[in-house]
C-alpha cells in the first residue's frame, strides 16, 4: 500500500499548502463586517470547471495510484510470470503523445484567435486518440493470440485490467473532446472555445502522464527503479 | 477587534453570478431537476426507502436470534442474506447517501450563500446513477439464489464460491455492480459538494465563516472522494475473480473434491483495498454528523461554539489520520506485531481530536440558554452515544484486546453504537431542525418525544447488553446459536429481550416516518427560522426556498455562524448577513 499511501502524502501536502492560505488561524468570532472578505482568498481566480478537472483528475490519480499499489503486492507472490510487452506500445505511446501535443497547439492557437489551427488541432487529437485505441486492442490481440489470455497468470490479468481502465478514461475524455470540436465548427463563443480546449489538453496530458507511468509499471522498470531506492534506504 | 460597520462599504461583486437553468416543465422541475435542493429530496427519499429495507432485514435477523428454531423461513443461508444486505445498505446505500447527497446537496448551497452547486448537471447525473445503484442491489432480492450472503465485508475467498448465498450465482455481481456504480455517482455528486464549497461562496464568506455543518460535510466528502477508489478498485478486481476467471484474490482451493482454476491470489490484497476504503467511510459518516451536531447544540443552546478554530483543525486532523489506520480491521487476519503496534497507536491518537470535540461540545452547553427542543434531544443524545461507542473503540483498537474480541458480539455492539446509533441520531436531529426549513411546517411535537425517548432508550436496551453477551463470548455471524456451552438460560433471555426492544425501536421509526408524512400538510406554520438560527440558510426571502435560492440580491456575510447571545445585542442571535458590530466584546472561544 506505499504507493497509494505516497501518492496521498502528496495530495495532503498540496490540501495542507492551500489550507495554509486559508487564514486558518484567524478569530472568525472577533471579526465583523467585511474585513475577512479578502478577494485573493475567497476564491481561486481560475475558472469552477478547471477546478472540478483537477479535483476529479486527483480522484482518478488515486485510482490508478491504487491499482499500482495491488499490482505491486501481487506480484510479490510466487505464481507472478511477467509478460513480453508487445512492441507496438512504444508506437501507441507515440502517438498518444502525439494527440497531447496536437492539444497543446490548439490551446496555443487559441489564445492566439486562430481558428483554422485550433480545428486542425482539435481533429489531430482526436485521430491520433482513437489511433492509440485502437493499437491497444491490436496489442491485446497480439497477446491473446500469443497464449497470453487473461486469467492464465496475475501479470496479464493486470495487464489487460490497467490498459482497459485507462482505455476507458481516454474513452470518456473523446466524449468531452468531441463536444469541444463540434463548438470548434458551430461557432461557440470564443471564450467557451478556450476553457473546453484548455480542460481537453490538462486531462489530456494527465491521461499520457497516467499511461508513461503505467508503462513504466508494467514494462517492470517501476519495481526496478523502487527496488534501487530501497537499496539506498538500506 | 477589526470593526468594519457602515453596509455602504460593500465591494463590487468581483465574479459574476452563476447562470441558473430555469426548468421550463414539470418533468425538469421535479423529476430530471438540476436544483440542488429537489435532488437532496430525491436523494433523501430514495435512501430512507432502501433503509427501510435496511430495517425489515435487521427485525428478521432478532426474529431469528432472539427465538431461533422457531421461523422456518430463516435458514442459516437466508440469515447470512440478511446480515450482509442489512449491513451494505445501512453503511452505504443510506448513511453516505444521506448525509452527502441529502444534507450536502441541501445545506451546501443555502448555508455558503451561493444559488445552486457549481455544476447542476452532473449533479442530477449523480442522484440517477445513485437510484440505478440502489435498482440493481434490490434486483439481487429477485435474482437467482439471492442476494449475496459474503457479510458487508465481502471477503474473498468465501463471497465468490459455492457455499455462500450467491457465491456462484447473481447475487454477488450484482452487489459488486451496485457498489462500481454507486461510486461513479458518488463520485460525481462529491465534485459538486467540494467545487461549490470552494468556488461558489458569497462574499464575506471566508473558510472560517463557514459553519461545522459545511466543514464536516466538505472534509467527509474530500476524504470519500479518495476512499472510494479503493473498494472500486476492490470490487472491479474481484469481479474480473468471480466473472473472468483471474485470481486477483483467488488462492488455489478445492471446492467440493475439485480445484477451482484459480492459483494463487491473495485475501488478503482484498482486505488491504477494502479497509483502505472502509475505515475512512467511518469518518465519512462521522464528519457530518460532527459538523451537524455542534450547530445544533450552538443553536438550541443559543450559544456560540466553543473553540470554533480547534474544531475545524479536528475535523481536518480526524479527516487525514483516518488514513493511516485502516489496518486495525485486520489484526485477525494476522501481520507483522510492529505493523500491529503501529496501527494500534494511530488508532489511539484519532481519539485526541474527537475528544476534543466532544470536549467543546459539552464546553458549548455549559451555562448555556439550553431549550431541550427535539433537535437538541437528539443532539445530546449523540454526544453520549459517542462517547459510549468511542470507549469501546479503544479497547478494540488494541491488538490483544482485539483479537479474542474480534469475532464476538462485542465489535457488533461497538460498531453499531459509534457508527451506526450515534449517526443516526444526528440525522434524526438535522431532520426535526431543517424539516421546517424544507417544508414550511414544524414536525409534530409530541409524536417527536415518543421517537426520541423511543429510539434513544431503546437503541441503549439493544446495544448495552450486547456488549456483556459479546464478553461472556457469544459469537457474531452465526446463524444460530442453541446448541453452545456458552448459551446459557440467561444470554438466551437477554437475546429475547434484545430482539423485542429491536421491534420496539423499529415501530418508532414507521411513527417518524408518519410524522414526516403528516406533518407537511398538517404541521404548525414554522415562519422562515423558528429556531432564531444565525446561519443563511434561516435567512432565505422565502421559506421553503425558491430556485435560485436568495431571491435577487445573494446575502452578504459580516460575522461568523455563531454569533447567539451577544452582549448588548437586541436579539440573542445575530444572523450571519446583518452588517455592524454589537456589544464590546465577546468571549474569546
Amino acid at each position: 500500500m506505499s504507493v497509494i499511501l505516497v501518492f496521498l502524502l502528496v495530495v495532503v501536502g498540496f490540501i495542507g499548502w492551500w489550507l495554509s492560505h486559508q487564514r486558518l488561524m484567524s478569530k472568525p468570532w472577533l471579526e465583523q463586517g467585511m474585513a475577512g472578505d479578502f478577494v485573493a482568498l475567497d476564491r481561486s481566480a481560475l475558472p469552477t470547471a478547471k477546478i472540478g478537472l483537477g479535483v476529479f483528475l486527483a480522484v482518478v490519480g488515486c485510482l490508478f495510484a491504487l491499482f499500482t499499489s495491488a499490482y505491486f503486492m501481487r506480484m510479490a507472490l510466487s505464481d507472478w510470470q511477467p509478460l513480453p510487452l508487445p512492441r507496438l506500445l512504444w508506437l501507441n505511446t507515440g502517438v498518444l503523445v502525439l494527440s497531447s501535443v496536437a492539444l497543446q497547439c490548439a490551446v496555443v492557437a487559441t489564445r492566439r484567435g486562430q481558428l483554422e489551427t485550433v480545428r486542425l488541432g482539435l481533429v489531430t487529437a482526436g485521430i491520433t486518440t482513437l489511433a492509440f485505441l485502437v493499437g491497444q486492442l491490436v496489442a491485446w490481440r497480439e497477446l491473446s493470440t500469443d497464449g497470453y489470455l487473461l486469467s492464465s497468470n496475475p501479470a496479464n490479468s493486470f495487464f489487460y485490467l490497467i490498459t482497459g481502465m485507462h482505455g476507458l478514461h481516454i474513452l470518456g475524455g473523446l466524449v468531452g473532446l468531441g463536444r469541444t470540436t463540434a463548438g470548434a465548427w458551430n461557432g461557440a463563443r470564443p471564450e467557451r472555445l478556450r476553457l473546453g480546449i484548455e480542460l481537453c489538453a490538462m486531462y489530456w496530458h494527465f491521461l499520457l502522464f497516467v499511461w508513461l507511468a503505467i508503462f513504466a509499471l508494467l514494462a517492470g522498470w517501476a519495481a526496478t527503479f523502487i527496488d534501487i531506492c530501497r537499496q539506498l534506504l538500506t | 477587534m477589526v470593526d468594519i460597520t457602515p453596509a455602504d462599504a460593500v465591494p463590487p461583486a468581483e465574479v459574476g453570478e452563476m447562470e441558473l437553468y430555469h426548468p421550463h416543465s414539470w418533468w425538469t422541475k421535479y423529476v430530471f431537476s438540476q436544483d440542488a435542493k429537489v435532488i437532496a429530496i430525491q436523494y433523501s427519499a430514495t435512501a430512507t426507502a432502501i433503509g427501510m429495507v435496511a430495517l425489515v432485514l435487521s427485525w428478521l435477523m432478532r426474529l431469528q436470534l432472539g427465538f431461533p428454531g422457531t421461523f422456518d423461513f430463516i435458514t442459516p443461508e437466508a440469515y447470512y442474506q440478511f446480515i450482509t444486505m442489512h449491513g451494505m445498505i445501512m453503511v452505504i446505500y443510506l448513511l453516505t447517501a444521506l448525509f452527502l447527497g441529502g444534507f450536502g446537496n441541501y445545506l451546501i448551497p443555502l448555508m455558503v450563500g451561493a444559488r445552486d452547486m457549481v455544476f447542476p448537471y452532473v449533479n442530477m447525473l449523480s442522484y440517477w446513477i445513485y437510484l440505478l445503484a440502489v435498482l440493481v442491489l434490490v434486483s439481487s432480492f429477485f435474482a437467482p439464489g439471492g442476494p449475496t450472503g459474503a457479510g458487508w465485508t465481502l471477503y474473498p475467498p468465501q463471497a465468490i464460491m459455492t457455499g455462500t448465498p450467491g457465491g456462484q450465482d447473481w447475487g454477488i455481481i450484482l452487489m459488486l455492480v451496485s457498489l462500481i456504480l454507486f461510486i461513479i455517482g458518488f463520485t460525481m455528486g462529491g465534485l459538486n459538494y467540494v467545487v461549490t464549497v470552494l468556488q461558489a461562496r458569497t462574499r464575506g464568506m471566508t473558510l472560517m465563516r463557514l459553519p461545522l455543518t459545511v466543514w464536516g460535510i466538505f472534509t467527509a466528502t474530500v476524504m470519500a472522494l479518495l476512499a472510494f477508489p479503493a473498494l472500486f478498485v476492490a470490487c472491479v478486481m474481484m469481479l474480473f475473480d468471480r466473472a473472468l476467471g483471474t485470481s486477483f484474490f483467488m488462492p488455489a482451493i478445492v471446492e467440493m473434491g475439485e480445484q477451482l482454476q484459480h492459483s494463487g491470489g491473495s485475501p488478503i490484497l482484498f482486505q488491504h483495498l477494502f479497509w483502505f476504503f472502509g475505515h475512512p467511510e467511518v469518518y465519512i459518516v462521522a464528519l457530518p454528523a460532527f459538523g451537524i451536531v455542534s450547530d445544533l447544540i450552538s443553536t438550541h443552546a443559543r450559544k456560540n461554539i466553543f473553540g470554533y478554530r480547534m474544531m475545524v483543525w479536528a475535523i481536518v486532523g480526524i479527516g487525514a489520520l483516518s488514513f493511516v489506520v485502516w489496518a486495525h480491521h485486520m489484526y485477525v487476519s494476522g501481520m507483522h506485531p510492529y505493523f500491529g503496534f503501529f496501527f494500534a497507536t494511530t488508532t489511539l491518537i484519532i481519539a485526541v481530536p474527537t475528544a476534543i470535540k466532544v470536549y467543546n461540545w459539552v464546553l458549548t452547553l455549559w451555562r448555556g440558554d439550553i431549550h431541550l427542543t427535539i433537535p437538541m434531544l437528539f443532539a445530546l443524545a449523540f454526544i453520549v452515544t459517542f462517547v459510549n461507542g468511542g470507549l469501546t473503540g479503544l479497547f478494540l483498537g488494541n491488538v490483544v484486546v482485539d483479537v479474542p474480541l474480534s469475532d464476538t458480539m462485542f465489535v457488533v455492539a461497538h460498531f453499531h453504537m459509534v457508527m451506526g446509533v450515534a449517526p443516526i441520531l444526528v440525522i434524526f436531529g438535522a431532520i426535526y431542525h431543517w424539516y421546517p426549513k424544507v417544508t414550511g411546517r414544524m414536525l409534530n411535537e409530541t409524536l417527536g418525544q415518543f421517537h426520541f425517548w423511543v429510539t434513544f432508550l431503546g437503541a441503549y436496551l439493544i446495544f448495552f447488553p450486547m456488549h456483556y453477551l459479546g464478553l461472556v463470548g457469544l459469537p457474531r455471524r452465526y446463524a444460530e446459536l442453541t446448541d453452545m456451552t456458552i448459551m446459557t438460560e440467561s444470554a438466551h433471555h437477554l437475546n429475547s429481550f434484545i430482539s423485542i426492544m429491536a421491534f420496539m425501536v423499529g415501530f418508532a421509526q414507521i411513527v417518524f416516518l408518519f410524522n414526516l408524512i403528516w406533518s407537511i400538510r398538517h404541521g404548525r406554520e414554522a415562519g422562515g427560522n423558528p429556531w432564531r438560527a444565525t446561519t443563511l440558510e434561516w435567512q432565505t426571502a422565502e421559506t421553503p426556498p425558491t430556485h435560485g435560492n436568495f431571491g435577487k440580491d445573494l446575502p452578504i456575510v459580516y460575522r461568523w455562524a455563531y454569533d447567539y447571545s451577544v452582549p448588548g445585542a437586541k436579539e440573542d442571535f445575530i444572523p450571519q448577513n446583518v452588517p455592524g458590530s454589537f456589544g464590546t466584546s465577546k468571549e474569546p472561544a
